[in-house]
């Protein structure tokens, strides 16, 4: 790629906004390790796809890493248990989920020995072939850490099948308050770089990319330097929201764009995030499961915000209290950034894998006075419209939902909707866009999904009256045959008595 | 006048035994419109539209005399569908508020007697007599006729229970209309 | 040549069957949800009007003219017109089974659709030769199906909007026709 088109890539480069950061809350204090909580409540559903299969009972000892709910079907990853101790309950525990619905889960109460299972450690991974890091990967419970919690070896898997030439490391993380990239950069950049070379290894890729927003000098500085001397180039992108959703990044970086409703693979690029790349190095060195991840706890309302490594399963209430604990009551509690996450119900949520960032947010930062206003009409300003990252028409898919049209809301390319937020950070009539297009898709799904159930019952149904057209055939076969038998029966005894008669009367 | 008359009849005449032609050579075997409806239906035969079976069903909403939201089991995913193959609109917010609905056996109410299972049309009840029965979530089209025969009142239809899985979120509040 | 084009222009939007003649509105306020059905509707209407007018031009002046019964002009008109849509009907429940259910009573009601007994009738009055009736015919019936189909594009988009309830549904339809009536104007003095 030559200097100009990469320059002209990122003009290309649609839409977008320029949320205050707020970065420095939490950039600048190193991770710390979270001290080990009482309890871990570990979800067996922190990935897309199937829920884990449970594999241990209430009262089983389990050591830090081992096995606790197996892969529950082709997409699907893995549960490992975060710390060594004894598996106290399962059962349903308020998911981090805006539903705050209860999902099946493990709770261990660790025994404060942090003891690892037997690891498998290996001096060169390199020697691996790429199907048994894969295979490794999927072992190790890995999934997409950015957020999207894709299962890793599925990912890997699928490159290798469709043949990826490219595979871009994403340090974007161009989320409001977020810095555990950052962090995680700053301080791992050796193993990070590791992880890339053994993440391109497993899925063949010759080039590898990793984009870092211009907003984190010393994460790139770092990353430079571990980069030296290997096939890694670092690239600078510009900071913006999104620049960490994957299609926008292999645009910027490549200057390809994904085709609509399209997979990046499509185009021979594979995306993975520098914690996924630093859980591989782990998984595949030193045979560690995904147990912990790095979580950044921030906002106003938070006495010490900053990063912690938190074991998974450890309850939001703990990090907080790790982090000094509130300064006031938050207005509002969200996990992940401001922009994508999911608003808490309470503190009292486990951690999962896909947790970037826990926020204690106040009045202020939120904006209270505009939350309690009620939506205003549309005014047509196509704000919207110049936000859209993905190039969309927001407000008239969001008015084509609110007449409850749906198809023509697809029509117009819901499906390529990525729900970043950008539409109703910038609207001014404060509509709720994406909670539009979320309850749309939302119902999109559900409608799929009764159409196959509609599908499987139908043929029930028809096999069933198939059989009870069998079963009546067959007693009516039976009834006949029984007549039939009986008046031959009857027959052969006429004649018999005849033939007796004809003997008497002879 | 006998002219009029005549000139008139013979129009007449000759327009009509053209379209009786006409007629002939256009004719329609049934209505195709029908079995594609009875694709559309769920086929479970539940009889909870008021019709004799899906057939007669299809019939009635090819022929218009039925509402593209009369099947209950099909909710509002097949009201849609059928709705689309129509050409008509139905208000789907409507049929939302039949919530989706799903057979449960009460265990303690249970006799194990067969009966429901028995009339099960897509097998969903698994059972044996003198043994508890039990509903298979996934093939339970919430029909109600399990409901008719219990002699116990065991079977009952409940709503669907929402999961992690099922979620998703509800339609914003409706805006204030503009002034 | 440019004689049967300005009498294209001139029978399709300057003087439009529908918003300036106001001729043909119940199908227009009936058939104008959606833009498919409208297009259909067009279409179908538009076959009628064609055919109606050049077989009403061929009897006015091969059977009512020669035989001197021009007092029975409306009457045979209706006649032919009603055999016509009799036979579009069969047409359009052969090939598009869906089709025919959409447009349902509409279909049998092209016959009592005003504009196209007025069609013929005007180029009566206008002693047009065969082909500029045919012209006509098919001019006023395309202004038709355009105006229908821009119609139905208008209602489409008045669905997903935020209507005053006092105005929603039919009374803002009416509001938006008199608008679109309101540009065609416009065209007036053209051709």
């Amino acid at each position: 790629m030559n200097p100009l088109s990469s320059l002209f890539s990122s003009f290309r480069a649609r839409g977008g906004v320029h949320p205050d950061g707020r970065k420095d809350l939490s950039a600048e204090p190193p991770i710390r390790l979270l001290p080990m909580p009482p309890l871990l409540f570990v979800p067996l559903q922190q990935h897309v796809g199937a829920p884990a299969r449970l594999s241990v009972v209430v009262g089983d000892l389990v050591l830090k890493g081992q096995l606790i709910g197996a892969s529950g079907g082709n997409i699907s990853a893995p549960v490992h248990a975060p710390s060594s101790g004894r598996v106290v309950a399962i059962g349903d525990f308020p998911s981090p989920h805006p539903s705050g619905l209860p999902s099946a889960t493990v709770t261990i109460a660790p025994d404060g020995e942090d003891r690892w299972i037997e690891a498998d450690v290996l001096d060169d991974p390199f020697s691996l072939s790429p199907e048994e890091i894969s295979a490794r990967v999927g072992a190790a419970g890995i999934v997409g850490l950015g957020g999207a919690t894709f299962p890793s070896a599925v990912k890997l898997n699928l490159s290798r099948k469709s043949g990826i030439a490219t595979l871009i490391v994403n340090g974007g993380e161009c989320e409001p308050y977020l810095t555990c990239d950052d962090r995680l950069m700053r301080e791992r950049a050796d193993g990070i770089v590791e992880g890339i070379l053994l993440i391109a290894h497993a899925a063949g890729a010759k080039e590898m990319l990793v984009g870092i927003e211009d907003n984190k000098p010393e994460a790139i500085a770092a990353m430079r330097r571990a980069a030296a001397g290997t096939k890694v180039q670092i690239r600078v992108v510009p900071a913006m929201y999104p620049m960490g959703w994957d299609k926008r990044m292999i645009q910027v970086l490549t200057g390809k764009e994904v085709p609509a409703e399209g997979r990046s693979a499509e185009i021979g690029v594979l995306v993975h995030n520098v914690a996924t790349a630093w859980a591989v190095r782990e998984a595949i060195r030193f045979g560690r499961p995904l147990v912990s991840r790095v979580v950044t706890v921030s906002g106003a309302a938070v006495a010490a915000p900053g990063n912690l490594e938190v074991p998974i399963g450890a309850l939001a209430a703990d990090l907080i209290k790790a982090c000094g604990g509130l300064l006031s009551d938050p207005a509002r509690l969200v996990l992940g950034g401001p922009m994508m996450g999911t608003q808490l119900p309470h503190l009292n949520v486990p951690m999962v894998k896909g947790s970037s960032g826990l926020l204690a947010l106040t009045g202020k930062e939120i904006g209270l006075r505009v939350a309690q206003n009620s939506p205003a009409p549309c005014i047509r300003c196509s704000s919207c419209v110049r936000a859209c990252p993905a190039g969309l028409l927001p407000l008239e898919m969001a008015a084509h939902i609110r007449a409850a049209d749906l198809s023509s809301a697809v029509g117009l390319g819901l499906k390529d909707c990525i729900g970043c937020g950008s539409c109703s950070y910038v609207c001014p009539a404060q509509i709720p866009l994406v909670h539009y297009f979320n309850y749309a898709k939302g119902e999109l799904a559900a409608l799929e999904k009764a159409k196959l159930r509609t599908d499987a019952t139908r043929k029930l149904a028809d096999s069933r009256n198939e059989r009870m057209a069998r079963v009546v055939r067959e007693r009516e076969e039976a009834a006949r045959l029984r007549v039939a038998k009986k008046a031959a029966a009857e027959a052969a005894k006429a004649a018999k008595t005849a033939a007796e008669k004809a003997e008497v009367v002879a | 006048m006998f002219i009029a008359i005549f000139s008139l009849t013979v129009l007449g005449g000759a327009l009509g035994l053209f379209l009786g032609y006409a007629a002939r050579r256009l004719k329609v075997e049934g209505n195709p419109l029908v079995e594609e409806i009875q694709a559309i239906l769920p086929g479970s035969q539940c009889g909870q539209c008021g019709f004799p079976g899906c057939a007669g069903a299809a019939r009635a909403l090819a022929n218009g005399a039925a509402p593209a939201t009369l099947c209950p089991p099909g909710g509002r995913e097949v009201a849609a569908l059928l709705a689309a193959k129509l050409g008509v609109e139905v208000n789907l917010s409507e049929v939302k508020n039949a919530v989706p609905r799903i057979a449960e056996v009460q265990e303690d109410l249970c006799i194990g007697c067969t009966k429901c299972y028995k009339a099960c049309p897509t097998d969903a009840i698994m059972g044996a007599a003198k043994q508890i029965h039990a509903v298979f979530r996934e093939a339970c089209t919430a029909c109600g006729k399990c409901v008719e025969v219990c002699p116990t009142e065991a079977t009952r239809l409940i709503p669907v229970p929402v999961t992690l899985q099922s979620w998703y979120w509800s339609k914003p509040a409706m805006q204030g209309t503009p002034a | 040549m440019s004689e049967y084009l300005l009498l294209l222009l001139s029978t399709a939007i300057v003087n439009n069957v529908v918003l300036v003649k106001f001729l043909g509105l119940c199908p227009f306020m009936g058939i104008s949800k959606k833009v498919d059905t409208a297009v259909s509707m067009g279409l179908a209407t538009t076959f009628v009007m064609t055919l109606a007018s050049a077989s009403c031009w061929l009897l006015e002046h091969w059977l009512l003219a020669p035989l001197g019964m021009l007092y029975l002009r409306i009457l045979v008109y209706i006649l032919v017109i009603a055999v016509v849509v009799q036979f579009t009907e069969m047409v359009v429940r052969k090939t598009n089974p869906a089709l025919y259910q959409v447009l349902g009573i509409y279909l049998p009601l092209i016959t009592t659709n005003c504009a196209v007994l007025g069609i013929p009738l005007l180029t009566t009055q206008e002693k047009l030769p065969f082909v500029h009736s045919l012209l006509y015919g098919f001019g006023s019936a395309v202004g038709f199906s355009l105006v229908l189909a821009l119609f139905a594009g208008l209602r489409e988009r008045l669905a997903i909007a935020q209507v005053p309830a006092a105005f929603a549904g039919a009374p803002v339809g009416f509001i938006t026709a008199s608008l679109l009536a309101l540009a065609f104007m416009g065209f007036a003095g053209l051709a």
